[in-house]
């Protein structure tokens, strides 16, 4: 029988732990158990067989570590050949009479993803994909990704296994003491992810015993629509009397597990500590359970790698303004691929109440597929919000989706044959929640009949992929006002219609309303209110708008989405405050101001610098406010710093306030850039990924008016080359804080000399001195930014003498 | 060998310590609230995890024998002279500071600079409750020697590779080691303790 059908209207048993005996038939410290299946095959195969004698129908070959880090590829196709035929062998001589299947066990790397550790997402996927079609190779039944600590790398193995196999595949994670993976998933962002991309059964494994886990299964009870797996350690070890042992007996075990099975778990067994025992009192003692119904579970949701968004009764505000349209520093930043750019617009929105960030870096001259991913890349770096990858171009939109820590938002698909046969695939493959616009090849029809008529064709379409209903967020679409006086009404008809007829959620472009008539953030707040009263679950809207922002507090406190009003309060008290303290500022005399700027910026204080900076230059020349006060408070602290009476964060603050004075000094001059010096481009060597000192580099370098371009952190030789050879730079720098990064400066410091004669090199780093920044052939050693910023302006002075 | 994983509270914040860390003798007011704001910040994303395991310690001749794997360093065999065990561990305040690191990389380097010095007083902080508690409990009535890492004196930074296999750190902590031998997550410790009877 297949364990697919198997599951439906039975309990699976799995195997307990295998770690736990081997230790106890003297496996070594830091020896690789994986290499027991062919030196000790007699061994592993009892240890199987007494599983499958406990009543365990599936059985985990003995391969968690099994992969190309550890093993060449030869030895890893003997191990996991011989691991099968063990299970096997195991099965066959077993004295149980129930169903056995054998899964190709998976577990962790070992390995960081980056950016957070060296290992890159598509090696990792490589990685386990070798093992996958080794195990499919020797005939596995099914696949067990397990103790999986991190979600990124979990979805690096489920797509290798869905990618090489048709077989069932099992995904089980780790979670720690907080009920949050290591990296930060909740149990609901685990779900979403998980079974977005088409996991047969989820669940938890290891950590700590089933009591202490069972507020993470009833997470994953309560949002999962498929077989929720678990496999707990026998409780936590301890040492009595010299011995180590685990502090949940198999009694106690087995009914620990038998109340969760009771509420709906359907797949089990045991992890660390747990023996053939420990399954025997288990099956025993749960034989007789009925097992509960699998119930689809109707939730809208995305995630991130930290947390699932919920679409619900209170609309999800989703932030528009990572989107170059109509944006001419936004273009320009993504000419000049400026990922902070993007990275500080992300930021502020997430600041300013945004629950999603669409993504769309969509231009003409620029290679799409590559700035999407970067940019969902950066940007899940740092913003730990669900994106919603926004693009026409499929391409950049699968490997946007591939590379996406969690479950998507995609935006968007439409009614156009064409349309969703290119998207659903997508859809199905990475999971996600997918926009549909209701337009089609004839257009956006002008009633909301028409329009409703189209999602349920989009929706009839998506089923045959298997896409879910829940899975589809419908925009119907807000089309200007100005040209057609009933555009807005049928569009609010339309998203009531989607909710009552269909049951479906809707979002809209809220803005698109206003086009064409003045003071469109008037139309769009009060149009916004009335689609939430309409139904409207999402809207992509700006959340930098005060109006908006005021229709949905408003809207929520109104209607009994916030308790006790405190969403609306918050925000009416951070209104208001701007609003009183706007007034103390008029009536300064410009000379007052002057000082008053310069006071800001040696102090730090970056709102005060921009305010005041934001009030003097609509009465002085921009460039005289950065001459004759940016400047001076620069050098102040500066200096102060080269005497050490300014300490290095001060330094930093001073900075940053002068740097949101130069936003201020830029908005106004209508100019990209008030940088007038020399290129300079910057970077952390390969392998080392410190950045904070070339960060700080590169702050003061942009204050000093240069133009600095940051390559980032883990940067190659190669990478570094070709950026100075294409700005031909005169200067860059290079940092490195660890002794083993080091060469590999030495060798970017190499290939700058060869392809870049005329480029200076500055070095710095906690690790470098004078005599190595000689020995490895640099021009500088700058002992901190200061010194940089020096030795830059000397540079500089020399190309413009 | 047993290896046990623990998890604890936050150990007691030392401001001085984290100023110290920052490269501030006399802060300023604004510095201390940039402070402030770092560790309100910063404090909940914190994990506080310890993986320790207890090995046979033989030394001969600056050649460090500890069963798994052998080491040769003159200073790690002054400092563990006497014993006949250790006490391995490696211990991590979680990939949650490296997060936030990262995003006042972008934001605000001088709140990363002090976010920074935040997650290096954190992971010592840890690294004393760990060697307190395991000096009251386990080891009572012993004497347990400075902690010694990877890197310090002649012990090569290579020996990490070492610790690593034996503590199985990802699986246990969540704490893995890259190609250039650097821990992620950053704020992590990983030592050998020697322990003396007497």
């Amino acid at each position: 029988m297949l364990i697919k059908e198997y599951l439906k209207d039975n309990i699976i048993y799995l195997d307990g732990g295998m770690g736990t005996l081997l230790q106890k038939q003297e496996l070594m410290p830091g020896e690789l158990p994986e290499r027991w299946n062919i030196t000790h095959p007699e061994k592993i195969t009892a240890i199987h067989k007494s599983y499958y004698d406990a009543g365990s129908n599936v059985v985990s070959t003995n391969t968690f570590g099994a992969n190309l880090l550890k093993f060449s590829h030869d030895e890893l196709e003997k191990i996991i050949s011989a691991s099968v035929a063990n299970a096997r062998r195991a099965a066959e001589e077993s004295i149980g009479k129930q169903e056995k299947w054998v899964a190709l066990d998976i577990g962790p790397s070992g390995r960081m993803l980056a950016p957070y550790g060296d290992f890159d997402f598509e090696d990792a996927v490589a990685l386990f994909a070798e093992t996958v079609k080794i195990g499919v190779k020797y005939g596995v039944d099914l696949i067990l990704i397990e103790t999986m600590n991190d979600s990124y790398e979990t979805k690096a193995a489920l797509l290798a296994a869905r990618e090489n196999s048709t077989l069932p595949v099992f995904v089980s994670n780790a979670y720690s003491d907080d009920g949050k993976l290591m990296t930060g998933a909740s149990p609901a962002a685990m779900v979403a992810l998980l079974e977005g991309m088409g996991a047969d059964a989820i669940g938890v494994n290891c950590s700590l015993g089933p009591k202490a886990l069972s507020g993470v299964v009833r997470e994953y009870l309560e949002c999962a629509s498929v077989p929720v797996l678990l496999k707990p350690n026998a409780g936590l070890p301890r040492v009595i009397d010299g011995n180590t042992v685990y502090d949940v007996l198999p009694d106690e075990f087995a009914e620990e597990v038998a109340s969760l099975i009771s509420e709906g778990v359907r797949v089990v067994g045991g992890c660390c500590g747990t023996t053939p025992e420990y399954i025997s009192a288990l099956t025993e003692k749960t034989s007789g359970i009925k097992p509960a119904d699998i119930t689809e579970k109707d939730f809208t949701i995305v995630s991130s790698y930290t947390h699932a968004v919920t679409f619900g009764e209170i609309p999800t505000l989703i932030g528009e303004r990572i989107n170059p349209t109509g944006k001419k520093r936004f273009k320009e930043a993504l000419r000049a691929a400026d990922m902070n750019y993007i990275l500080n617009e992300g930021l502020t929105q997430q600041e300013k109440g945004a629950q999603i960030l669409d993504v769309n870096v969509g231009l003409p001259e620029i290679n799409e597929k590559k700035m999407l991913t970067d940019a969902v890349c950066a940007l899940q770096a740092i913003i730990d919000l669900p994106l919603q990858i926004d693009t026409s171009d499929t391409d950049a939109m699968e490997a946007a989706l591939r590379r996406y820590n969690g479950k998507a938002m995609i935006n968007s698909v439409n009614g156009k044959a064409e349309s969703m046969e290119s998207v659903f695939p997508l859809a199905k493959k990475y999971g996600g929640v997918v926009v549909a616009l209701t337009l089609d090849e004839n257009g956006i029809p002008t009633t909301a009949e028409g329009r409703v008529e189209i999602a349920r064709r989009i929706l009839d379409e998506a089923e045959k992929y298997g896409i879910k209903k829940k899975d589809i967020i419908f925009d119907p679409l807000a089309m200007t006002v100005s040209a057609d006086k009933n555009a807005a009404r049928e569009t609010l008809r339309a998203v009531r219609m989607i909710k009552e007829e269909l049951g479906c959620h809707t979002s809209l472009g809220v803005s698109n309303v206003s086009f064409g008539l003045p003071g469109r953030d008037m139309i769009n707040g009060t149009f916004f209110a009335l689609a939430m009263e309409n139904g409207l679950s999402a809207a992509i809207m700006n959340p930098y708008s005060a109006e908006m922002m005021k229709a949905y507090r408003t809207y929520c406190a109104l209607s009994g989405l916030d308790d006790n009003c405190a969403g609306y309060i918050d925000f009416a008290s951070s209104v208001q405050t701007v609003t009183a303290a706007a007034p103390e500022k008029t009536g300064t005399s410009a000379e007052e101001f002057g000082s008053e700027l310069q006071k800001a910026i040696i102090k730090g204080l970056l709102d005060r610098a921009a305010q005041i900076t934001a009030e003097m230059i609509e009465s002085h020349e921009p460039l005289s406010v950065v001459q004759n006060e940016i400047i001076p408070a620069l050098d102040t602290v500066g200096v102060g710093f080269e005497n050490k009476t300014v300490y290095l964060p001060q330094l930093l603050m001073s900075a940053e306030a002068a740097k949101a004075a130069f936003e201020q000094i830029k908005a106004k001059m209508q100019s990209g850039s008030a940088a007038d010096k020399c290129h300079f481009v910057i970077a952390t060597v390969k392998g080392d990924i410190h950045d904070i000192g070339k960060n700080i580099v590169k702050l003061i370098l942009e204050n000093y008016g240069f133009r600095v371009t940051d390559l980032g952190r883990d940067v190659s030789p190669e990478t570094v080359a070709e950026t100075v050879v294409r700005l031909h730079a005169p200067i860059v720098g290079l940092s490195a804080l660890m002794t083993t990064t080091v060469p590999a400066m030495e060798e970017t410091i190499g290939l700058l000399r060869e392809s870049a004669p005329w480029c200076k090199i500055i070095v710095g780093g906690a690790v470098l001195t004078q005599e190595y920044a000689d020995q490895i052939g640099a021009d500088m050693y700058a002992r901190d930014a200061m010194a940089a910023v020096r030795y830059a302006e000397q540079i500089n002075r020399e190309i413009f003498s | 060998m047993m290896i046990y994983t623990k998890t604890y509270v936050a150990p007691e914040i030392n401001k001085r310590e984290i100023m110290r860390y920052a490269g501030v003798k006399t802060p300023t007011e604004e510095i201390v609230a940039l402070m402030s704001e770092a560790v309100e910040e910063a404090s909940s994303t914190l994990t506080y995890k310890v993986c320790y395991g207890e090995f046979p310690v033989t030394i001969s001749e600056g050649m460090v024998d500890f069963g798994f794997a052998r080491v040769r360093s003159s200073d790690l065999s002054k400092n563990l002279a006497g014993c006949e065990k250790v006490i391995l561990f490696a211990a991590t305040v979680g990939v949650g500071m490296d997060r936030l690191i990262a995003r006042y990389g972008v934001r605000s380097p001088s709140r990363a600079l002090m976010l920074q010095a935040f997650g290096a007083e954190r992971i010592e902080a840890l690294c004393d409750s760990f060697t307190e508690d395991i000096a009251s409990s386990l080891y009572a009535g012993y004497t347990l020697m400075p902690r010694f890492s990877p890197g310090y004196g002649d012990l090569p930074l290579e020996f990490q590779s070492e610790i690593f296999r034996v503590l199985d750190c990802p699986k246990k902590i969540g704490l893995s080691l890259n190609e250039s031998l650097l821990m992620s997550p950053t704020k992590s410790v990983t030592a050998i303790i020697g322990i003396k009877s007497e």
